[in-house]
């Protein structure tokens, strides 16, 4: 084995093995399906105690508005709000609604009162109801025949298909909600992969200088095959992770929904769509059609393109960055050191996360374009405007500058590594690194 | 044959000079010491050797020729501060360094069950180096330094954490690994491991070598005239000091001085002719005493 190699293998296999590689790499997907599925869960579990509401009513017109629910129980008492404010009964009683005037004339006069809060819930269902009724009186004020009917015609719920159309002409059912969710996930996965990884490679520098690993092992290898190897390891760790965690998430997701007996038939979705009709039994309510359009545009959705891209980005934005991060472990002499040169290189990482966020509004704005050609931001910015359709001329350019670049900074944080490494108890600054770029030998 | 020759290096660091000047020449197949004080440049020295760091001026040679990283490849080093990834396994972690100094992986495992053995530590392979002693930590590092079989071995202070039964081990390896061929530097504090194994030495003090050359004649040229004599009967001093006198049940024991550079022989003659001699011994100075005496006084020679 070549020693590039050796170091390679080294990197790779002690992260790999490691609990906390491991049990972070099978953990993710189980918590992200646990994050969808327990809120699920808990709104199927309501808060079964019935609320008991009195109603005093001083116009005597809503006596038959307030239908009971699960949840509350309403009871209308002649009595005057003062004398029931001081009785005992008060006490069996969670709220009181009182209503003292006309609310046609004056919406504003019901109150709720009531010891503890009332919650969001009540306070909503009560004001619905009351909507309701008034309206309906209100329309059945005007005397019109068949009124009710003729507004129930008029009511339309419109949803605007988006179609992109392939070089071909052909036509693609596409989603823009589902383009900015795909965007964003690799956007922040890219994110997180350039900063996790990242710091694992200056922590490691900064391990084997402290420690003086590199003194004994720079005697058999060049400076600059100890740093590549260790970068290359630790994005071989990367994709190790990123692979497992797509290969584990399709399998939880299927074992998930034949679990729950929904297999999700997109065809017939997609037909059903397409004929205007949704009657297929869908396991949720679908009003609009918005879940079968998303699963019809996911299918859609051409995964091997944005896998291949996304492999590509992150490997020239983790290499970019990755050989900054080496060169500043080489360059300090223990971990708290790193911080005040690390900065300089985090800030265009969290300035790309949110031009990625502002770049999903307007995929095709001068922010996202010129983001998505520099190549610090480029590899997050081009993945949330990936999904939207990107010229290829503009993924080229922005490949080719993130890869030019990362080469330029391969070689830059070669030399300042090759004289960093080896270098004790001097105090660091910006200019003495640039110094060190242009030492020759 | 000289192996390695350091020729007026120079080495500045902000505020001070670390090294000034320091020359010296080692020849093949023998130990040489690098004596002195904390501080005085010994590793700076070593790791100029090392290509570490590169001097200020001055030159190094390797075999005649000019030292260049490459050669490096050459020489085992054992750092002062040992260098081992501390979460890595003890087996895995030699068997790399091994690998990466260009052994195949076979050989490697060959050379170091020999050496576990040899050292008794088989039952280490599995253990984190976390989990070792620092003396412990340091065995396994000897074992990577020498595994591929270096011409020349640069150990920085080897003894340094060492109980005196594995200090002892170490020396026996030292002077095993002469026996095979190898040239040996190393820097230490030990004066008794400099007389057991030096074969010639340079002390350094405050960046400048102050004494440098042949164990043995070094002590020699420190000789004080003192002699430690058992006879029969008692003596009488004339032409020499006595220093102490003691009666035991074999006879007396003294320790003389001799006066005005008399060699062994003369004074030996005068004292046969006062008593029958049980014993006569020349006391060398120690390199202990030298050392002492060379730091803390004016240097002598250069």
């Amino acid at each position: 084995m070549s020693k590039i190699a050796l170091i390679i293998n080294r990197e790779y296999t002690t992260r790999v093995m490691k609990p906390s590689f491991i049990i972070l790499t099978f953990l993710t997907p189980v918590l992200i399906a646990g994050m969808i599925m327990v809120p699920l869960l808990l709104a199927q579990i309501k808060d079964n105690t019935e609320k008991k509401i009195v109603v005093i009513d001083q116009t005597g017109l809503y006596q038959n508005v307030f239908a009971d629910n699960e949840s509350f129980k309403f009871e209308l008492i002649d009595q005057s709000i003062e004398s029931f404010r001081t009785s005992k009964d008060k006490e069996s009683y969670d709220a009181v609604l009182f209503i003292p005037q006309d609310l046609s004339l004056n919406p504003k006069a019901a109150t709720l009162f009531s010891e503890e809060q009332v919650g969001l819930e009540l306070k909503s269902y009560v004001s619905g109801l009351l909507k309701d009724y008034i309206e309906e009186r209100k329309l059945a004020e005007l005397n019109i025949p068949d009124f009710k009917e003729l507004v129930e015609k008029t009511k339309v719920s419109i949803d605007v298909k988006t179609v992109r159309w392939g070089k071909d002409g052909e036509e693609k059912m596409g989603s823009a909600e589902l383009a900015v969710i795909i965007g964003m996930i690799s956007a922040f996965v890219i994110y997180i992969f350039i900063v996790v990884y990242g710091a694992q490679v200056m922590s490691g520098v900064v391990q084997e200088k402290t420690s003086r690993i590199v003194e004994v092992i720079i005697s058999s290898v060049k400076p600059f095959q100890l740093m590549m190897g260790k970068i290359i390891g630790i994005a071989m760790v990367g994709l190790t992770q990123f692979a497992l965690w797509v290969i584990l998430s399709v399998v939880l997701v299927t074992a998930l929904t034949t679990a729950f007996g929904t297999t999700l038939d997109i065809e017939a979705y997609q037909q059903a769509h397409t004929m205007g009709v949704s009657a297929v039994n869908l396991p949720f309510d679908d009003q609009d059609g918005v879940v079968s359009e998303l699963l019809i545009a996911l299918q859609n959705f051409d995964f091997v393109q944005t896998g291949v891209l996304f492999v590509l980005f992150f490997l020239g934005g983790y290499l970019l960055y990755a050989s900054l991060f080496a060169a500043v472990g080489s360059a300090v002499d223990n971990e708290t050191d790193t911080q005040q040169f690390s900065l300089p290189l985090t800030l265009p990482i969290v300035f790309a996360i949110y031009a990625a966020i502002y770049s999903a509004e307007n995929p095709d704005g001068p922010l996202a374009f010129w983001c998505s050609m520099i190549p610090f931001t480029s590899p997050i910015v081009m993945m949330v405007r990936l999904p939207f359709g990107v010229p290829a001329w503009q993924l080229a350019l922005s490949l080719g500058i993130l890869i030019l670049s990362f080469i330029g900074s391969t070689w830059v944080a070669g030399k300042i590594y090759r004289t960093g490494i080896l270098m004790y108890g001097k105090k660091i600054t910006w200019k003495e690194m640039m110094k060190w770029v242009f030492y020759k030998g | 044959m000289k192996l390695l020759e350091v020729k007026n290096v120079v080495k500045q660091f902000s505020g001070h000079r670390a090294l000034d000047g320091v020359s010296l020449d080692i020849p093949e197949n023998t130990v040489y010491g690098l004596l002195g004080p904390n501080g005085a440049g010994k590793t700076t020295l070593i790791r100029i050797i090392n290509c570490i760091t590169a001097p200020d001026s001055g030159e190094v040679f390797l075999n005649g020729k000019r030292l260049t990283a490459e050669d490096v490849r050459h020489i085992g080093y054992l750092p002062e501060e040992r260098g081992l990834y501390k979460k890595m396994k003890v087996g895995e972690q030699a068997l790399y360094l091994a690998q990466l100094k260009g052994m195949t992986k076979q050989e490697a495992l060959m050379a170091l069950k020999y050496w576990f053995e040899k050292f008794e530590i088989q039952y280490w392979w599995n253990k984190k180096i976390e989990e070792l002693s620092k003396g412990m930590a340091q065995k396994v590092q000897f074992i990577t330094t020498i595994l591929h079989k270096p011409k020349l071995l640069i150990f920085d202070e080897p003894f340094s954490g060492f109980d005196p039964v594995n200090a002892d081990l170490l020396k026996r390896e030292i002077l095993a690994l002469k026996d095979g061929g190898a040239t040996i530097i190393f820097s230490t504090h030990n004066m008794s491991s400099v007389e057991e194994l030096c074969d010639n030495i340079s002390l350094i003090d405050k960046s400048k070598i102050v004494l440098q050359g042949n164990v043995a004649e070094i002590r020699a040229a420190h000789a004080t005239g003192t002699y430690r004599v058992v006879t029969k009967t008692n003596l009488h001093a004339d032409s020499f000091d006595v220093q102490s006198e003691k009666e035991t049940h074999h006879g007396f024991e003294y320790v003389l001085k001799s006066r005005a550079g008399e060699s062994n022989n003369v004074l030996l003659g005068s004292l046969m002719t006062q008593s029958e001699l049980f014993s006569f011994e020349e006391v060398l100075p120690t390199m202990n005493d030298i050392f002492i005496e060379t730091v803390t006084t004016k240097p002598k020679q250069s």
